[in-house]
């Protein structure tokens, strides 16, 4: 059977992609968050996953206002990053899966998630700078890229209960896909920001914290917030915690932190980073 | 109180009648996902607001580059962002302006609640 080895938490702000474009990794403002970076690589490279489920949320690339989906997944063999409008570098095709993919969807549909299911999609920073991250120089072409999206946007959004469920049930699917792939998950975004209104510049580095805390040793506590509660503690874009939440949901074995950095700010956020194995 | 109409200070949350009211500023800053579209609206940006069907008090915000008034005007920050980048600010810049600080006094707020940073 399919295996999830692990987990990874990481920021995805187009800022990263931008200080990577520019080289900036050395900087006194990035030298702390990209020191995070290399024992996850070494990890990856170590483990070769297979395949690669990134929870992301699209900022207005692929989805828009007029078609929304609250919970997608992508089926394709391919996905393009595009423009999205301020200036970070677009990358290389990213490369897809139609197996396990098609496989998740129908265990997610026979377990009552009905997400859209994605052929042909746009994929933004939310999914690349996590991939530019993990593989410099766009290395990641051998990995097999599942994308599921969770509307963060625009309310209502999904509960952060319902996106650690729908995680579960992504974790179980997996669990029952017959081959031996390894699978790797990765929860992007995050953690506490916001970005506008008179608040703006809002975070929470202790509740931050406190969500690394409870996302390996009792992930059920968080997901007893409401989003409402998430922006009201961690700010407007704080809900972006939700793809955390979902990552933890398909990690159902014993559970071991490996690593992580946290640091704030980075650009307007708490940027968190962790690695966790899923035995 | 339900939780859609939780006030939380500071904060308009978007939530389906501000995406209806909002619907054509964030349909038109979609479109500056694209250079054609970032250079129709810098070639004439009243024709461009017209032709996407902004409101007179969208027209006036976008005209004003008046962050919080797109914001009550329906507009998402995501969109909002994209009209950012076609000015050259970043969410910095953009922070500064909703929070009538400097550029130089915001950041030094994101830094007054940071954490793990030994340099910069
Ligand atoms: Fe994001």
């Amino acid at each position: 059977m399919a295996r999830i080895i692990g987990g990874i938490t990481t920021s995805h702000i187009p800022a990263i992609g931008i200080a990577m474009d520019r080289g900036l990794e050395n900087t006194p403002y990035w030298k702390d968050f990209f020191a995070g970076y290399p024992p996850v690589r070494k990890w990856l490279h170590e483990q070769q996953p297979d395949i690669a489920i990134v929870f992301y949320n699209d900022h207005g690339l692929e989805m828009f206002l007029d078609k929304k989906p609250t919970f997608a997944i992508g089926c394709a063999p391919e996905y393009h990053n595009a423009d999205e409008g301020w200036g970070i570098a677009t990358i290389p095709p990213v490369t897809g899966e139609t197996e396990l993919s098609w496989h998740i969807a129908n265990e997610l549909i026979e377990h009552d998630f009905d997400p859209t299911i994605c052929q042909d999609i746009k994929v933004d920073h939310g999914l690349t700078v996590p991939l530019s991250l993990m593989w410099p120089g766009h290395n990641y072409g051998h990995v097999k890229v599942i994308p599921v999206c969770i509307n963060c946007e625009r309310h209502p959004m999904p509960k952060p209960s319902r996106c650690y469920a729908f995680g579960q049930a992504i974790g179980r699917a997996v669990e029952s896909f017959p081959g031996d792939q390894k699978v790797v998950v990765f929860g992007t975004g995050g953690l506490s920001h916001q970005l506008d209104g008179e608040r703006a510049g809002f975070l929470n580095a202790d509740f931050d914290i406190e969500c690394m805390d409870k996302l390996i040793t009792d992930p059920e506590a968080l997901t007893r917030y409401s989003n409402n509660d998430l922006i009201e503690i961690a700010g407007a874009q704080g809900v972006e915690l939700n793809m955390w939440l979902g990552m933890r949901g398909c990690l159902l074995g014993e559970v071991e932190e490996l690593h992580r950095n946290y640091v704030a700010p980075i650009s307007n956020t708490g940027a968190g980073l962790q690695l966790i194995a899923n035995h | 109180m339900t939780e859609e109409n939780r006030e939380i200070p500071g904060t308009i949350l978007f939530d389906g009648p501000m995406s209806t009211k909002g619907y054509p500023l964030n349909k038109m800053c979609y479109s500056f996902n694209s250079v054609e579209g970032r250079e129709a609206f810098k070639a004439d940006e009243d024709a461009y607001c017209d032709k996407f069907g902004l409101t007179p008090e969208q027209k006036e915000a976008v005209r004003e580059r008046d962050v919080l008034g797109l914001l009550r005007a329906g507009g998402s920050i995501y969109y909002l962002a994209k009209f950012a980048g076609l000015l050259g600010l970043n969410v910095q810049d953009v922070g500064a302006l909703q929070t009538g600080m400097t550029v130089d006094d915001f950041k030094a707020y994101l830094d007054s609640q940071g954490r793990g940073k030994s340099n910069g």
